[in-house]
Formats: C-alpha cells, structure tokens, sequence
C-alpha cells in the first residue's frame, strides 16, 4: 500500500514538473532558446506570491490574479528589450546572458528575503484530503495535477485554434521564413516569452503551497524542468506531463527505498531514458 | 622559425612574470601565497572551460563534476589505497578522465543549450552519489588524516611551497597545453567546429572525435586540478567539491569578463576577478550581483569581454594563435 501511496503522490508531483517544463518547452520550441534562470523565475513567482500574502493579506492562489499578469508582462519587456538580441544561430550569448540572470536573480532575492526557507498557507486546503479506498490523496496536489492539465490543454488549444498561436507554431517549424511572409518575428518571440512566463507564475504560486522554497531553489527546478521535457520528447506538451508524471514516480519511489534517494532516483531514470531513448518517449520536433 | 621583434617582446614579458612567479614562496607571505595558489587554479579551470565553450562550442555548466571527482580521488587514492600524494595526485586526473568517458557518451546525446543542461544534471549526480558513501564521510565530508598531509614534505611552510609550484606548473601546463593545441591542424578543426559545425564536417574534420576527445581531456586536467584544490583545503564535502556555484559559475564569469575565445581572456579576467573580490568580496551577495551584472552586460554589449574591447582598436596579442591566409604571405615561410 505505501508503495501505491508513493506512485500516486509521485504522478500528482508529476503535473507541478510539468508546469515547471511547460514554459521551458514552449520557449525552446519556438526560437530555440534555453532559459538557464527558468527555475530561478519560478522561485521569484514564488516569492512575489509571499510578499502579497504578507503585505495584502491575499489567500495564497488568489495572488495569481496579479503575479500572472506581472510575470508575463516582465517576460514580454524582458525579450523585447534583452532577450531578442541574443537569440540567435550560435546559442553561447543566450546561455552565458540566462545564466547570469540566474546568479544575478538568486542573490538578489537572498538578498531581499534571506536565505530561510519559506512556505505558503493555503488554510484549510492545506489538510484537506479525499480518501480512495485506503489511500489518501491531497487536495492541493490534487489541485496542482488539474491546473497542470488544465494548463497545458489550454496551451494546445492556443497553438492548434488561434491566430497567434498557428504564427507561434509557423515560427517554431521556420523562424526565418515566417519574417519574409511579414509577421514580425521579434514580437511573436516576446509573445512566446510571456506565454512561458504565465506559466511559469502558476508554476511558482502552486509551489509555493506545496514545498518550501528558498532563494536557491532555483537551479534544481531548472533541472527537473528539463528532464521533464526531454523524457516527454521535445514539442510535445503532453508528452511533457508523461515526462513530468515519469520523473515523479521516480522520485516517489526512490524516496520510499530511502529518503536521501529521491532526487537521485530521478535523475537516475532521467539518465537511462537519454540512453535508451535519447530523442522521448513522444517526440513532435528535433531539437 | 624567424623571431620577430613582437615575438622577442613577448616571450621577454612572459619570461620575466615566469621567473617572478616561481619565486613565490621566497617573497610572498603566506597569504598572499594561498591568494596566488587560488588565482592559479582558477585560472587554469577557466582556460580549460574557455577551449571547451570558446574553441570547441561545447557549453557545460557541470564541470564541477571533474572538480570534485578529482578531489575525492584523491582522497580515496591516499586514504584507502595508501599511494603517495604526489603520485595521487596526476592519477586522480587520469581516472577522472576514464569516468569522464561514460560521463561524456551520455551528454553527448544533448546538444547545444540542453547539453549545457544535461552536464549539469551528471554533476549533481555525482553529488548525490558521493554524499551516499559513509566511508568518505557522506553529506557531511572527511578532512585529510594528518600523517598523509605530513608526509607531503617536511613542515608546513616546505609544504606550502610545494603546493604553490604544483599549481603554478599546472596552470602553465595549461596554458601552454592549449596554445600549442590551438596552433596545431586539432586546433584549426576545433575553430571550424566552432564557426560551423556542418560545414566543419562537410570538409573533413571529425567532429564528434574531436569534440569527444577535447571534453575527456579537458576533464581529466580538470580533475587533477581539482585533487590540487582539496589537497590545499585539506577537508572536503559533497557540497564544496561539486559546487556550481564556485566551479562553474565564478569560473565562467572569470572567461566571459575577461574575453571568451582567447587565450588572453581568462587571464585578464583572473586578475579582474581577484582585484574586484579584494574590494568587494565583503558585500556578500551584492558582489555576485555585480559580477553578474557585468558579465551579462559584457554578452550584450562586447561579447568578447575586456580582451575584444582592448583589441578593437589596435590588434594586441600575448599568445598569437589567429592564422593568416595563404595568399597573403610567401608559400616557402613557415609559420601558422
């Protein structure tokens, strides 16, 4: 039973993974770009979170109403005016110019918010369980899951039904003769920046009830990000939550052999995917 | 082979910061001794990311997996082998660079930004793995037996000069490695990869081969680099040993202030990054602020750092490696 307890719990962690990813995924799909302070982002959602429930006395998951609209809009400016001039053929400038984002991101929030571990209330949600049989299940991993499907079908739904979105998945197919039909390719990058961004808000503000979070949790999430997206296959979001769900279950079940385990296990079977199996499980597009 | 004039300038300049250099332990004190020894290291790991990132277009940000391999080689091999420490120390880099070998099959399969990812990925890996194993102390770390660290040489200061030379001949070695790698055909395969790998391929250069055989190198100096860091700290953990944040991070900021893709570069850099944390380092978090903010203001503007903005004006060079076209010189005159 323990064990069909960590299975469970490690496919509900499996949609936060993906939420974590799904920015990652969509940014990388559509220009090719890499974000290395991606985790760091989710952090900073995480601790904007915080600072509207300390100054606004705000219920956790209703800061979302603001830090989304923010986030997004940060990540419109933020490709118009830095971003968009190194994307590009040769990828040093975009990892050398996110990474030091991330570096310059970390201390500025250890800076601001100190290095002590922090954690969201959600009140009564917090405790509040549905009981299946013997197992128990949470109702905020639960919540997380369904904002994580719910998330990514609404991402499908924009890339496969509205203008916009046939443009984004045009850019990703051909960035460059998508300028010759005349879209204007450095605000369809902006657009795919923001879009991430959204994600990466929600992504932040469920994590911040979920886990506890510092100012140098960035990095790892950065990780399981990607090692969401590269089991999934790359382009394919639902794929994303299969890798997600994957590196969960994984990680569910290495922590039930032995606590020190968890992160390892994920990263073990993250490994042996990339060898079996290097191009996913559901691959849409080549990197 | 002719000596120009630029050359004799150059290797009177380089002789003279050498013979300084290899007096250290006879006019440094000792802080300034571990300072040097310091600024070596980094140095060395920051050419050593530079001809991966800079020459060979392989972008890691998990080098810290050969840092703390080597260390904690280095450990295994004087504690539980009982070998001696200087014999420990060059095979604790050889072996570094067997396990680099599997390491690099499975990064390999990433490319471009993900397989920055992906070796950042195996480095935590090696973390985690490391803090698993109780007999070298697990999450918390082991400090090297006083016996063995005794039996490096006689007293503490005769070891601490000895510590410096070994530094210091590592990172010539380095150095030196490299600018002859770069002159070489490897070198000139290496710059085609770079600028266009396809292409590179199309021509006949082995890419893949060469690519391999450049990371595995690259670790196996850079695990005896790190046996060198934690044979000087005397106490090593999981945390110290495979941290990004002091082997890839400031490491990678040393070569992108300074210039990335020159030999000059890093060690412009090195000696900014010491002078700026002898001022700055008291601001704790501030002084990663600023470095960062510089580092990424150095990409968007001059993205081939301080060296690039010195050069732009008149073309000065300590380590020349750039080639000439053919037509452009006689055919009988020898030089690359």
């Amino acid at each position: 039973m323990e064990w069909i307890n960590a299975i469970v719990q490690g496919i509900l962690l499996g949609g936060l993974y993906a939420l974590f990813a799904a920015g990652l995924s969509l940014m990388f799909g559509v220009m090719r770009f890499v974000n290395l302070a991606h985790g760091d982002f989710i952090v900073a959602g995480a601790f904007g979170a915080l600072l509207l429930v300390e100054s606004l006395g705000l219920h956790p998951l209703l800061t979302l109403v603001i830090v989304l609209p923010v986030m997004a809009a940060f990540g419109y400016v933020g490709q118009r005016l830095v971003l968009n001039r190194v994307v590009g053929r040769d990828i040093l400038p975009s990892i050398l110019v996110t990474f030091g984002f991330s570096v310059i991101l970390q201390n500025l929030m250890l800076e601001q918010f100190s290095a002590d571990s922090q954690r969201l209330s959600a009140g009564a949600l917090d405790t509040a369980s549905f009981g299946i049989g013997s197992l128990s299940i949470g109702a905020v991993p639960l919540l997380m899951f369904g904002a994580a499907v719910a998330v990514l079908g609404g991402l499908n739904w924009f890339f496969g039904h509205t203008n916009t979105g046939r443009l984004l998945r045009a850019t990703s197919d051909d960035g460059e003769i998508i300028g010759l039909m005349g879209a204007d390719r450095r605000h369809l990058f902006a657009i795919a920046t923001a879009l991430a961004s959204a994600v990466v808000a929600i992504a932040g503000v469920l994590m911040a009830v979920k886990t506890n979070f510092d100012p140098s949790a960035g990095p790892i999430r950065l990780l399981f990000a990607f090692e969401a997206v590269i089991i999934g296959g790359l382009g394919s979001l639902w794929g994303t939550l299969a890798g997600g769900i994957i590196l969960g279950v994984a990680q569910g079940i290495g922590a039930q052999i032995d606590p020190g385990l968890q992160i390892l296990a994920g990263h073990i079977v993250f490994l042996i995917i990339l060898v079996v199996r290097p191009q996913g499980l559901f691959p849409k597009q080549k990197g | 082979m002719q000596i120009s004039r630029a050359d004799s300038v150059r290797i009177g300049l380089l002789s003279v910061v050498l013979i300084g250099l290899s007096m250290g332990p006879y006019w440094a004190d000792r802080g300034t001794m571990r300072l040097l020894i310091e600024a070596f290291y980094f140095l060395a790991l920051a050419q050593l990311w530079n001809l991966l990132a800079g020459y060979s277009g392989l972008i890691s940000v998990g080098q810290q997996a050969f840092v703390g391999l080597g260390g904690y080689l280095l450990f295994t091999l004087t504690m539980f082998a009982g070998l001696p420490v200087l014999l420990a120390l060059p095979l604790a880099g050889i072996l570094t660079g067997i396990l680099a070998w599997p390491t690099a099959l499975v990064a390999f399969r990433l490319s471009g930004p993900y397989f920055a990812i992906g070796t950042w990925v195996i480095a935590e890996v090696y973390r985690l793995s490391f803090a698993q194993i109780s007999s070298l102390g697990g999450g918390s770390g082991i400090s090297l037996p006083t016996d063995i660290v005794r039996s490096m040489a006689d007293g503490r200061s005769a070891r601490e000069s000895l510590t410096y030379w070994i530094a210091l001949a590592i990172m010539l070695a380095v150095i030196l490695g490299i600018w002859a790698l770069m002159r070489s055909r490897v070198g000139l395969g290496l710059g085609a990869i770079r600028d266009n790998e396809e292409a590179a391929t199309s021509i006949g250069v082995r890419t893949t081969r060469l690519k391999f055989s450049v990371f595995v190198g690259v670790a196996a100096m850079t695990g005896m680099i790190g046996a060198l860091i934690f044979l000087q700290k005397l106490r090593i953990t999981p945390e110290a040993a495979f941290s990004v944040n002091d082997w890839s991070v400031l490491v990678i900021f040393i070569v992108v202030i300074g210039g990335i893709g020159s030999l000059e570069g890093p060690i412009l850099g090195c000696i900014l990054f010491f002078v700026l944390r002898e001022f700055l380092a008291d601001l704790g978090s501030w002084y990663m602020i600023i470095l960062g903010v510089i580092s990424v203001g150095i990409m968007l503007l001059e993205p081939r750092g301080l060296w690039g903005m010195l050069n732009r004006k008149r073309s000065l060079t300590l380590f020349p490696i750039a080639r000439r076209s053919p037509k452009l010189k006689s055919l009988n005159q020898d030089t690359p």
